[in-house]
């Protein structure tokens, strides 16, 4: 049955559902009603779980690799200064490949302070060895949530769900929250056979010589990659139980044949496929959401681009002095392509600017050049800045 | 006691196991006041217990890979989570509605330093752990920095004394008292030249069904300058001159201090220690330095009423006889 909910509350809902034993966090515009919905839920004895307010995000981090080490399901959540205050705890949890999930409410980094929307803080610890799911709308946001533990407690990889902040967090959407039996159903009770126990005294985050770092991080890196079964697999299981699924590690939106795409993640795929509809373009163009960017499905993405004529990656962050961070991904897996498409790259929507519909034609227009323009940031109004840094 | 019966003294150890939580083999220093305090907390606090350890050298010593001195449980995340790790250990374990008792274990760096947020978190919310503060007055692992816990006019790599300088400008920070501001049931400081003291004040704490802290003077041979046969005498030192009171603090109060039975001149511990030379050179500055740190020796003495009154036979002088079937206080 569908329920008007806000997306935090939703995903409030959904992390109880899974039933950790364990949450932990700190409040950070947009991810704060995320966690007053669990403490409500907890107050309100909905909830049966250890529910504990840090004093930051780095030990909200903390405490939940520590709950999970401790053999408990756990749960955080948080959004980008947060992000970056929990950078080494992250690096931590998933060297040490802990199942955990976590939400992060998508955020611009601060300085220039912006409270707003943009994906530049999750794209900070791409490197984290973490799994990040990218979500389109509220309801993908829910089933993700849930599919996140799986794939987590099967690989052993924490898992980052990512949603972008204000968007969708705090829009009310008709959203239908799964069954506890549904639930329950497609995910085991926790067991983490790495857990510490007295019984069996194991030590963990010992120290590596150079003898072995690398075969660790070897295997942490073929672990991500790998993962990638666990991912679709868990998108299936759970469309099977639910109904709905999202493609697994991407999903393409409109005329499969088309000769040109626009790849992007999370929300801004609903303005996208509403302009496609409001204003169809003359030339065919599909639409590509990356649901998973790490581990980056490089082969499913040559699979759905091997015969495009041109792809234009719409970034919602930026490296400064390199330019676009999934674009260079793109253009490298499809290197290998016999005809690989062009790659124009841009970013839009940073820091919460409105990106409207007629984004599209704009992005279209990229496709239009005979070689691939340098990235840009295509909704910049370069009159607000002074001459010289234009 | 019937003469007739003898036990050979070579198997009396063995007839009496006892529970070890870190065994021989690890790699510290020859005379570490870290590991043998580490052993002896471990030791008191028996198997059913989770150590959360920080960043440091137990942390390095005791573990590298794939070997382990541990036989306990044992997570190492990073340097300064430390308290919020053994915190989210104590929320599994309570969801779990398990009794394990979780240890928190740091050094002086990860405890009054980098850690020290995520531990004031932790006691402020109550968890159910124990925290073990090895003090051993400086950043060792990294080689001998100073840390806030490092002594007034100590020398250190990042303290050194020099023509403007005469080691460490600051005081050391009065760790236990801002945690016994927490007002949790438990804090106390020992000196691993006590071991009863220490298997008391474990036993005392693992008792309490909340945040317990102690606060453990651990001396470095390499760090503070010292032959590592002298440790316990120079850490017994540091206690019988007042430099390092004994005490115990509940609810935020003082409750209990071990006396001091004939108070000893600072200059005894310090001249024993290079980290302390400069202090001994023909320098006025020198003079008025060891004139400062009598003067700390003297307030501790005062504050905490060190001297005591009357005798005790648990004072500074009384815990050392420690005999197997003897006066034992734990």
């Amino acid at each position: 049955m569908l329920q008007a909910l806000e997306g935090s509350q939703a995903i409030a809902r959904a992390v109880a559902l899974c039933r950790p034993a364990v949450v932990s966090a700190y409040p950070i515009t947009p991810q704060t009603h995320i966690v007053e919905n669990i403490s409500k839920l907890v107050a309100d004895g909905q909830f049966d779980c250890e529910f504990v307010s840090v004093e930051s995000e780095f030990s909200a981090a903390s405490v939940a690799l520590g709950a999970a080490m401790a053999g408990s399901r756990a749960y955080t959540a948080s959004a980008s200064q947060g992000i970056l205050l929990m950078a080494e705890v992250l690096y931590n949890i998933a060297g040490m490949r802990v199942p955990l999930v976590m939400t992060c409410a998508n955020r611009a980094v601060s300085a220039p302070l912006s409270i707003w929307n943009d994906q530049q803080d999750s794209m900070a610890v791409r490197d984290a060895g973490w799994i990040q799911l990218y979500c389109a709308d509220n309801q993908e946001a829910v089933d993700t949530t849930i599919q996140a533990y799986r794939i987590s407690e099967r690989t052993e990889l924490p898992v980052m769900v990512c949603m972008d902040g204000f968007t969708l967090t705090h829009t009310l959407e008709g959203i239908d929250v799964p069954e506890q039996e549904q639930v329950d159903s497609f995910l085991p009770a926790y067991h983490f056979k790495r857990a510490l126990d007295p019984r069996n005294p194991t030590s963990v985050g010992t120290l590596v010589s150079p003898d072995h770092y690398s075969e660790a991080r070897h295997s942490h890196h073929q672990a991500l990659l790998k993962a990638m079964d666990d991912i679709i697999a868990a998108d299936q299981d759970w469309g099977a139980i639910c109904g709905r699924s999202y493609g697994g590690l991407l999903k393409t939106i409109g005329d499969p044949d088309a000769d040109i795409a626009i790849l992007s993640l999370g929300s801004v795929l609903g303005t996208l496929e509403a302009a496609l509809s409001e204003m169809p373009p003359e030339r065919s163009v599909k639409l590509i959401q990356l649901r998973s960017f790490r581990p980056f499905p490089a082969e499913a993405l040559r699979q759905v681009c091997a015969d495009l004529s041109h792809i234009i990656v719409l970034e919602r962050a930026i490296a400064p002095g390199s330019g676009g961070i999934v674009g260079l991904e793109v253009l490298a897996a499809l290197s290998s392509l016999d005809k690989p498409p062009r790659v124009h790259n841009c970013a839009a929507g940073l820091g919460g600017r409105d990106i409207p519909m007629e984004i599209l034609p704009q992005l279209l227009a990229l496709a239009d050049e005979d070689r691939p323009a340098d990235f840009q940031v295509i909704d910049v109004v370069l009159d607000r800045l002074p001459e010289e840094d234009r | 006691m019937n003469a007739e019966v003898r036990v050979p003294t070579d198997t009396l150890r063995s007839k009496q196991p006892r529970f070890q939580g870190m065994t021989a083999g690890h790699r510290a220093c020859l005379g570490c006041g870290e590991a043998l305090a580490a052993r002896l907390v471990t030791e008191a606090a028996g198997p059913d217990v989770m150590v959360a350890n920080a960043t440091g050298c137990l942390e390095i010593f005791t573990t590298p890979w794939p070997e382990s001195a541990w036989r306990v449980p044992w997570m190492h995340s990073l340097f300064e989570n430390t308290g919020a790790i053994a915190a989210g250990m104590e929320a599994a374990l309570k969801a779990q509605k398990k009794s394990t008792k979780v240890l928190a274990f740091g050094g002086d760096g990860g405890t009054f330093d980098i850690g020290f947020q995520a531990l004031s978190g932790m006691l402020e919310r109550g968890h159910n752990v124990l925290y073990v503060c090895f003090d051993n007055e400086a950043y060792m692992n990294t080689g001998i920095q100073r840390s806030s816990s490092t002594p007034h006019a100590a020398m250190t790599t990042t303290s050194p004394p020099g023509k403007e300088r005469m080691g460490k400008r600051h005081l050391k920070k009065d760790m236990v008292s801002i945690v016994a501001a927490h007002h949790i049931p438990y804090a106390a400081t020992s000196s691993v030249a006590y071991p009863s003291d220490i298997r008391q004040k474990i036993r005392r704490a693992m008792a309490v069904d909340g945040p317990t802290f102690l606060q453990i003077h651990s001396p470095c041979p390499l760090g503070w300058g010292h032959d590592g046969a002298e440790s316990i005498d120079i850490a017994r030192l540091a206690v019988k001159t007042g430099l390092f009171p004994i005490i115990e603090l509940e609810r935020g109060g003082l409750t209990g201090v071990m006396p001091i039975r004939e108070p000893v001149p600072v200059t005894d511990y310090l001249k024993r220690q290079n980290r302390f030379r400069h202090l001994f050179s023909d320098d006025l500055r020198a003079e008025q330095e060891l004139e400062h740190i009598q003067a700390i020796a003297d307030h501790n003495i005062e504050i905490y009423d060190l001297t005591g009154h009357g005798e005790s036979v648990y004072d500074a002088d009384g815990m050392s006889i420690v005999r197997r079937g003897g006066m034992r206080r734990a």
